[in-house]
């Protein structure tokens, strides 16, 4: 498992943003005036307020399934053999599993170890990636509203399993050997 | 909004009895992790959303709206595919951005190609994760045919028009 004492609350990229923010509410500041300054402000704090309660839900989702997901299981259902059928499944599987990349890339290397080819998993990496529910919920229903949410999600419908299919025919292409290591 | 909390809150009901059921230490053990991860989370969050609306005020529009704007075409994709590529940091960074792009006048293909392509190659996510838990061919690989999805997204995204 990774460390997970990685996640510091602050690092390099959040100090980043932090500069940007501060430059850009002293800009509107300086040139739109208070009211406009502290209006921005409201509306930014009842955003995240908004957030708080299913960002908390996400937490302890990707925490209860990190415990109880049956791998092995998941692993069964998109083997080797298991044609285009097994990429649907994969691309299904992930997007409806809650959880962060500590959930997801270790199913993922579960599928490599217990025979699924490349294909399957890459079409599951990909499908948690622009697919997954978790996230859309939890990040970016609140940021850009469920109808572009909603639609950004249909055209990315077809995505995870074109990456799988891809994926497949450059290893038949190149004849590329992806086994596991461990 | 109401219906999403529901949902979500339903579902850590059933999955934390499921839990339970299998013991009160692993439980217990598992809220506290996740409410340290949550806490942990918090500055971050509320940085991002705080900040991502000064950032759309203050954000030049004349400099969004001819390079990602509706009008920018496929260039504007590929302007914000790469960006979205070299967007590092997590949810609330990526989908800060984006967010204040949209609101001060990006076209919202090119928004979904920026989120697409920071989604696939958010380069912390590749180092973080998916290179320590995954092959490195695959790793490879994935990243390969990954390239045109952001592309494709941006091009269905306006086949069929936003709603």
């Amino acid at each position: 498992m990774p460390p997970k004492s990685r996640r510091k609350p602050f690092d390099w990229s959040t100090a980043v943003i932090l500069t940007i923010s501060a430059v850009s509410g002293l800009t509107v500041y300086l040139r739109e005036g208070s009211e406009q300054f502290f209006s921005i402000f409201r509306s930014d704090l009842l955003l995240f307020g908004n957030m708080l309660p299913k960002m908390l839900a996400g937490c302890l989702i990707g925490g209860f399934v990190t415990l109880l997901l049956p791998r092995e299981l998941v692993a069964r259902w998109v083997g080797a053999e298991s044609g285009l059928l097994g990429l649907l499944i994969a691309t299904a599987t992930a997007a409806v599993l809650p959880g962060g990349p500590f959930t997801i890339y270790p199913v993922a290397g579960a599928f490599l170890g217990v025979g699924a080819d490349a294909g399957t998993a890459i079409a599951f990496i990909t499908s948690w990636m622009v697919l997954g529910y978790n996230r859309a919920l939890v990040w970016e229903l609140p940021f850009f509203g469920g109808d572009f949410v909603i639609w950004r999600i249909v055209v990315c419908l077809p995505l995870p399993f074109l990456a799988g299919m891809l994926g497949r025919a450059a290893i038949r292409a190149f004849t590329l050997r992806m086994e596991s290591p461990s | 909004m109401l219906a999403v909390n529901v949902f979500l809150w339903l579902v850590v009901a059933a999955l934390g009895l499921m839990t339970a059921m299998r013991g009160t230490d692993l439980f217990r053990g598992s809220l506290r992790a996740s409410t340290i991860e949550f806490l942990q989370q918090l500055p971050r969050i509320a940085l991002g959303v705080v900040g991502s609306g000064f950032i759309a005020d203050a954000m030049p529009q004349d400099l969004i709206v001819p390079w990602i704007g509706p009008q920018s075409g496929m260039l504007g994709v590929a302007i914000a595919t790469l960006g979205g590529a070299c967007t590092s940091g997590g949810p609330v960074v990526g989908f800060s951005i984006a967010a204040a792009a949209l609101k001060a006048g990006g076209g919202a293909p090119q928004v979904i190609a920026y989120v697409t392509a920071w989604s696939l190659f958010s380069i912390q996510r590749l180092i973080g994760w998916e290179i320590p838990l995954m092959p490195p061919r695959v790793v490879l690989l994935r990243a390969a045919v990954s390239v045109p999805l952001p592309f494709l997204a941006a091009a269905t995204a306006m086949l069929i028009s936003k709603p």
